[in-house]
């Protein structure tokens, strides 16, 4: 029963949420700074959790190849296909949801806790279209940006792998990444990255905005946040790869 | 003028609010005291319509706040000022900011006559050059002064304050009272305070509401506050000898 009241809390949190903004000034305002919170200040754990991600599979693929016959074009090929369809999405989402998420519960939650959301609601201001819009959008169009940027730097990651070990060549490694594209799985990457996005602005904010008590209150929250946001991303990355791929 | 009548508001099994029907004048300062528990933040967030109330009726200037529209709710909303306990400034946002975002999101005005209109309530707070700090650079008394200004900045017609003093030092305290009997005298304002400071029940209360558990156990003055013989009041507001000396310099002196 406590699930499904929550369920139908969150759902009426959106309705609120997707309100025609009060003032296109302010909301501009307020969508540019989450662009810059959310998806610029999370542009280095990317990059660098992405190039790392990327070596890592190159070099256990090619560690696990030991028969001649099997080409060594495949570990380029493992690597891109790893990359592009769930290193890239679904673990940078992951990575995402733990930083931003609960940056998203305590920034809300705390102004809950310090009656700032009291304060706006006072003004006549929906506090809800007002604090959670603009996170929503941003990161909806960032993070396929940001994703497409860790399948770029993942398979480099690999590449850099192969150039500075003896254990692949380039040439093969580059044979591979080559090696039967297809442009569904990077739509099929980039839906997922939707579907994720949503949930790490979304499941946060209403963690933060519904706390009750004080700064312990909102610390709990925070994991509560990303668990929640964790296990929707899981569970949303089976059906959505059922749906797609199958 | 505000009317309360019969307001009752609970949560789940729990009664707060048990009928109270008062009334708050304009260009008075009417506070709202009793003990801890006794539903006195419950009835200061109804009346900002933060909590809706079960039965009874608020009335503001003959407008029922629960009957409004969304636009009358609106409007309404901008005729209110509300100074939190913790000031509830945004931490993200500098002094200017916070005072000019009420003006931003409702006032079709320039940026210059906003910020005309932000230095000229940070000057009447005595809060000059302030402009670009943020909250968190500010001292508990200088962050309720902002609090002040941005609940004034709409010029609203009522003014709520959910104890403006707490946690200031003595001085200070004072300096927020006067501030904000001031305000309530030069604009006409209907100023409403949830307070636990007997000082201000005694410096400010033009109009004084005592709470017990949840119902209005006595109303009046701060004259008539020395000379009353409920027993409640008494017991709550000359509970320390400082008090008890000034009620008996007091009744001694009218005698």
């Amino acid at each position: 029963m406590t699930y499904l009241k929550h369920i139908g809390k969150y759902f009426m949190m959106l309705a609120q949420v997707f309100k025609r903004p009060q003032k296109a000034r302010v909301f501009k305002e307020a969508l540019f700074k989450e662009f810059d919170e959310l998806g610029l200040k999370s542009l280095g754990i990317v990059i660098f959790i992405s190039f790392f991600i990327g070596g890592v599979i190159a070099l256990q693929t090619a560690l696990n190849i030991d028969s001649p016959f099997i080409p060594k074009n495949l570990i380029g090929f493992a690597t891109k296909r790893s990359v592009i369809l769930e290193f890239a999405p679904t673990f940078c989402s992951i990575i995402l949801a733990g930083k931003v998420g609960s940056y998203i519960t305590s920034s809300i939650g705390t102004m809950r806790v310090t009656e700032q959301i009291d304060a706006l609601e006072v003004m006549g201001i929906n506090s809800l279209n007002y604090l959670v819009l603009p996170k929503v959008l941003a990161t909806i169009f960032f993070y396929p940006f940001l994703i497409v940027l860790a399948m770029f730097l993942g398979i480099f990651g690999g590449w850099v792998v192969g150039f500075t070990s003896t254990m692949f060549s380039e040439i093969d490694y580059m044979e591979g990444i080559q090696l039967d594209f297809n442009p569904f799985l990077v739509k099929y990457a980039l839906i997922k990255t939707l579907v994720f996005a949503f949930f790490i602005a979304t499941i946060p904010s209403y963690h933060g905005y519904y706390v009750k008590g004080g700064s312990l209150a909102v610390g709990k929250a925070s994991t509560q946040a990303v668990v929640w946001t964790i296990i929707l991303i899981v569970i949303a990355n089976y059906l959505l790869t059922q749906m797609l791929l199958t | 003028m505000i009317i309360v009548n019969k307001l009752h508001k609970g949560f789940n099994d729990v009664q707060v609010l048990n009928g109270i029907s008062t009334t708050f004048e304009p260009g008075k300062t009417s506070l709202i005291i009793g003990q801890s528990g006794s539903g006195k933040t419950v009835f200061l967030k109804s009346l900002i319509g933060l909590h809706t109330p079960e039965s009874g009726t608020i009335s503001f200037d003959g407008r029922i706040n629960t009957k409004f529209t969304t636009d009358e709710k609106r409007q309404w909303r901008q005729e209110i000022g509300m100074v939190f306990q913790g000031s509830a400034l945004f931490d993200s946002q500098t002094v200017e900011d916070n005072i000019m975002f009420p003006l931003k999101m409702f006032k079709k005005q320039s940026e210059e006559e906003m910020i005309e209109r932000v230095n000229f309530v940070l000057e009447r707070v005595n809060l000059e050059n302030s402009n670009h700090k943020f909250p968190a650079e500010l001292s508990g008394g200088m962050q309720k002064r902002v609090a002040i200004a941005r609940a004034i900045v709409m010029n609203p017609k009522y003014l709520f304050c959910d104890e403006p003093n707490s946690g200031l030092d003595p001085n200070t305290a004072i300096l927020i009272d006067n501030l904000i009997q001031e305000i309530t005298d030069e604009y006409k304002i209907t100023t409403v305070i949830n307070t636990h400071d007997m000082n201000s029940v005694m410096e400010i209360g033009e109009k004084i509401v005592f709470l017990k558990d949840g119902k209005k156990a006595w109303e009046g003055s701060n004259k008539e506050i020395f000379k009353t013989d409920n027993e409640a009041v008494v017991k709550f507001v000359y509970s320390s000898e400082l008090f008890k000396k000034v009620r008996l310099a007091y009744l001694n002196e009218t005698k």
